[in-house]
């Protein structure tokens, strides 16, 4: 019997319209799948499977009345914990928003609904996004599949540790300074950032609405191709949405696995690369062999220089306090989620934050506070704004020459649960190459580039493409992928250590 | 030094003040998102996920706010801003559902315009616009138990069906040079931005319902000894009194802060910057928070939202749509109506001169339009507590009335019994008059028999009038008006009188 939770999303639409398998039965085989192996792996926060079973049902029943279906009507799919999702629980993993259940679907929540996937729970997270490792959840870390010692990256970790334990063959992630690429690295998986602004942020609980955006995440390039096009596209109730078609993305993952990149020129990023130091020698053997692999199938590579990145981690670190430090204002006990009682408004306002929020949260909002204050906004939120103009620059003059940017995703493969939560610098160093993207709006990939020699825990390679050329990160990303997977017989994900079934 | 007078306060001082006007638009939606804009739902009615800020909520601009404030600061002399931002304005406050009110900062839609403000007298000030801004209100507090204030109260609920409402805020230059007529220039600039907004058709102008409300700044300085420049002498602290509501209360308060002011710099005391609040009871103010302390509001561009970037064409083409500045259309139409001065300040003051226009327009006479808007409509609005436009009576129903006078179907009085038929939801005049059977009697025949019959009652009233005594027909028009209820005409009952007696008219 086939085991269908190891199949990828693209497998399962085709057998479904084959009619060798049944969304009831793939849907099944994922919630059996959950409960034998979230006890140690903790990707999820809720799980639906009524709601799930119950659209599985509708989708079965409609295939039988010949009804025409979207592509990925029935396969099932994890939902970040960030996106508000009607009549089921979201928390963004803040015990602020505990048993809070919005009485609204997010856009993309709704496109979800459009496609007829059934929607398995919502996945664990770093508090409000904040984190490279899930430990900053309010509900407890997420474990790393391939070695439930380490952590699965951040913030997004339980949707990447979802699709590497098989638990989903798709999921929602979000990205404002890594959190889909990271994980995805750091899990063997695949994720995208779109383009800003490319998919709808409304219903995405904001960290900080400069950067944050909602993205694909998958445990193959066609299937992040597959879920990006559910998830894409104009949006009216989000101002800052791109109005305009969704790129070609399945197409190009189909392209780009053809394995031809003739006259793609391809820049590798020096300042994000390793090249000075501070890069795990397996991480940076791995991203050589990828270069090799791209440059057989005809790709040329180029070193490109991108000085403002040097000053990218700090800017960041400025923005995205400021932003959250506004956006999570409205956490504050009157309207909805927690409330700690202390005899008036205000005193009730501090009392629930004080107890709902987790300490790196605190440590954001407290930075975001300083930074925005008169007297300090200039030097801190104006200088950072600048930073991002010059970030911008550089990414526009590197793309003057080349189509798509490439560096590993990480500096380092996942480093261990509890290794440096004492350790914030440390923390933030992990989205080094991961953070101009945000910065400059433009769209990025991680996909699988290997194990490392030295630990065997999986490396990312990270693909960056100008705004709006969204579909370059799936040709290249599909020809790197059909390469390697030649090179290890298979997807890397295969070669997990098999989790215990509980 | 208590008990001075305003007078002598501004015999010692020089006040220079400023106005803070906040406009609530009149669109359909809300300025970030689809819900309603409208006064007076059951509360929490009117609110989405967006204007309550749930998480995972965005704003959209309303385009037709930014049309309204494009027009209203057009009206105001203002330039538009090519790229203006909306920017964040934090502070926790539970009626605000986000903890931060999405305004604009740095980068205004309008700045830098100049008002024409009329005087009664007619004498022109200039008042300079510095900014005028679009934002969304805040939600409405309601404190219980105690006095309704905050301090005292048990708990309080919120309404936020106010919060998201569009407003824009027009703020002026420090306005210099008013000297003793620093609260009439108050006052008619506050009036003036109001039959703006309302000519413009943007907003309601309604002040008793909030839809104009205004913050007064006011501060004085010593005046300049003779001879001197009063420009050169700095400013003294400032007091910003918040939520001034009406016309009446912004020439009161500004009346109150003089002599307050005045009377702590003749003590020796210093003024303290702040805000302050408006008690219309008392005609006073009292302390709010301290500016000294002032919140600090960590503005920053709005992220969710795109900078505002109207199109020159789309601006000139609304500049195309702007309606005459009010002073210039009420000087046309006192000279079209042949309005005394008093007549049509009675008029403006009355907020009456649109509804005698429209009058005017639907056939009546000016001079008759004016009589029963300021007399007979105002006296019912007045006892009823509500303001002329509230009465359930159209201009068409007025003109009608006075067609009806004009042709002799009714008299004055009991035009004035129909009209009490229209307010009382009866009908037009027309229908009114039928239904009660108002028409003035005009059958001969049954006056002179009535006229025969109060004759007969008064029998000595004959021979006086044969006696050349002709005033003492009155006691029999009199009788004959109380037996046709009103509905004879006098003139033609007198006549028949004479006739009878004998004698001319």
């Amino acid at each position: 019997m086939t085991d269908w939770t190891r199949a990828s999303a693209a497998d399962m639409a085709a057998a479904m319209r084959r009619g060798e398998v049944t969304s009831v039965e793939l849907t099944r085989a994922h919630l059996e799948r959950i409960s034998a192996v979230d006890g140690d792996v903790h990707a999820f926060l809720h799980i639906d499977a009524d709601g799930a079973l119950a659209t599985a049902r509708e989708v079965d029943a409609a295939r039988d009345a010949g009804e025409e279906l979207p592509a990925l009507a029935g396969v099932p799919i994890a939902i970040k914990d960030v996106l508000v999702t009607e009549g089921l629980p979201t928390t963004a993993g803040s015990r602020i928003l505990e048993g809070w259940i919005p009485p609204y679907d997010g856009t993309v929540t709704k496109r979800i609904r459009a496609a007829r996937m059934p929607i398995l729970g919502k996945t664990n997270m770093d508090e409000f996004a904040m984190g490279s490792s899930t430990e900053h959840s309010g509900y407890g870390p997420t474990h790393n599949p391939w070695d439930l010692e380490r952590i699965p990256g951040g913030s997004g970790g339980g949707s990447a540790a979802a699709l590497a334990a098989f638990e989903a063959p798709l999921a929602v992630g979000s990205d404002t300074g890594g959190s889909i690429r990271q994980p995805a690295s750091v899990t063997a998986t695949v994720g995208v950032k779109p383009t800003y602004g490319g998919v709808s942020r409304f219903g995405a609980i904001a960290l900080a609405s400069s950067l944050d955006q909602l993205g694909p995440c998958g445990r193959t390039v066609l299937d992040t191709a597959l879920l990006h096009e559910v998830m894409a596209g104009h949006d009216e109730m989000d101002a800052t949405s791109l109005d305009e078609p969704v790129p070609p993305v399945v197409d190009a993952a189909h392209d780009g696995a053809r394995g031809d990149l003739s006259g793609v020129r391809i820049g590798v990023v020096k300042e994000i690369s390793g090249a000075d130091g501070g890069f795990q020698d397996g991480v940076k053997q791995r991203f050589e062999e990828s270069l090799e692999h791209l440059r057989s199938m005809g790709a040329e590579i180029v070193e490109v220089s991108c000085p403002s990145f040097e000053y990218a981690l700090a800017a960041y670190y400025v923005i995205l306090p400021s932003e959250a430090s506004s956006n999570l204002a409205k956490f504050d006990s009157v309207r909805f989620g927690m409330r700690v009682e202390k005899g008036n408004v205000e005193r009730t306002m501090a009392a629930t934050r004080a107890e709902g929020f987790g300490d790196e949260v605190k440590r954001r909002i407290i930075l975001g506070t300083y930074a925005l204050s008169a007297g300090y906004y200039d030097a801190y939120y104006g200088s950072a704004q600048k930073v991002r103009t010059l970030v911008q620059r550089d990414f526009d003059a590197a793309f003057a020459d080349v189509d798509v940017l490439v560096s590993p995703t990480t500096p380092t493969t996942p480093f261990k649960l509890g290794e440096r939560i004492d350790d914030p610098m440390a923390m933030y160093l992990n989205d080094i190459a991961t953070i101009p993207a945000n910065l400059a709006g433009i769209p990025g990939m991680s996909l699988p580039a290997g194990l490392a020699e030295e630990d065997g825990l999986p490396v990312g390679f990270q693909i960056l493409a100008p705004a709006r050329e969204d579909a370059r990160l799936y040709r290249v990303g599909a020809a790197l992928e059909r390469a390697l997977t030649d090179e290890w017989g298979g997807a890397l994900t295969a070669q997990a250590p098999e989790l215990e079934v509980k | 030094m208590a008990g001075l007078t305003y007078e002598q306060a501004l015999e010692r001082f020089d006040p220079v003040f400023g106005i803070e006007v906040h406009v609530e638009l009149n669109t359909a939606t809300k300025m970030f998102c689809g819900c309603a804009n409208q006064f007076g739902a059951e509360p929490n009615t009117q609110v989405c996920p967006v204007c309550l800020g749930l998480p995972g909520s965005m704003p959209v601009v309303n385009q037709k706010a930014v049309e309204s404030a494009i027009r209203l600061g057009l009206s105001l002399g203002c330039s538009i801003r090519e790229s203006s931002r909306f920017a964040r304005k934090n502070y926790f406050y539970p009626d605000v559902s986000k903890n931060y009110q999405i305004s604009q900062y740095d980068e205004p839609t309008c700045f830098e315009g100049s008002l024409d403000v009329v005087l009664d007298d007619g004498e022109v000030v200039t008042v300079g616009i510095e900014r005028a801004h679009m934002e969304e209100d805040a939600g409405k507090n309601t404190h219980v138990g105690g006095t309704g204030g905050i301090q005292g109260a048990s708990h309080s609920l919120v309404d936020y069906n106010r919060g998201g409402v569009p407003l824009v805020e027009i703020v002026t230059h420090p306005i210099e040079g008013t000297a003793e007529r620093v609260a009439e220039v108050a006052r008619a600039y506050v009036a003036t931005i109001r039959d703006i907004v309302k000519a413009l058709d943007i907003s309601d102008g309604r002040m008793e319902q909030g839809s104009v409300r205004a913050d007064v700044n006011l501060s004085l300085r010593p005046k300049a000894a003779a001879g001197e420049d009063q420009s050169a002498v700095p400013f003294g602290k400032r007091s910003e009194t918040k939520n001034v509501n009406s016309l009446r209360a912004i020439e009161r308060a500004i009346h109150h802060e003089v002599v307050r002011q005045a009377e702590l710099l003749l003590a020796g005391q210093p003024v303290v910057q702040e805000t302050r609040h408006w008690h219309e009871d008392t005609g006073s103010t009292t302390p709010g928070r301290s500016k000294e302390q002032a919140e600090d509001y960590r503005y920053f561009p709005e992220p969710d939202l795109l900078p505002v970037e109207p199109s020159r064409e789309w601006v000139e083409e609304l500049r195309g749509t702007l309606p005459e500045h009010p002073a210039k259309m009420r000087a046309r139409l006192k000279d079209a109506w042949g309005f005394s001065d008093t007549d049509m300040r009675d008029a403006v003051n009355a907020d009456a001169l649109d509804l005698i226009a429209a009058t005017v327009e639907a056939g009546a006479k000016p001079q008759a339009a004016r009589k029963w808007w300021m007399g007979e409509l105002a006296r019912t609005a007045n006892d009823r507590g509500v303001t002329l436009r509230d009465l359930p009576v159209t201009p068409a129903d007025v003109a009608e009335l006075q067609q009806l006078v004009d042709a002799g179907t009714i008299n004055d009085k009991l035009a004035r019994q129909a009209l009490e038929g229209v307010l009382a939801g009866e009908g037009s005049p027309r229908e009114v008059v039928a239904s009660r059977g108002l028409e003035v009697v005009s059958d001969d025949s049954a006056l002179e028999a009535a006229v025969d019959e109060a004759l007969a009652a008064q029998p000595d009233v004959l021979a006086k009038i044969q006696d050349g005594k002709v005033q003492a027909a009155g006691a029999i028009v009199g009788a004959v008006m109380k037996a046709t209820r009103g509905q004879a005409d006098a003139g033609r009952v007198r006549e028949i009188i004479l006739a009878r007696a004998g004698v001319e008219g």
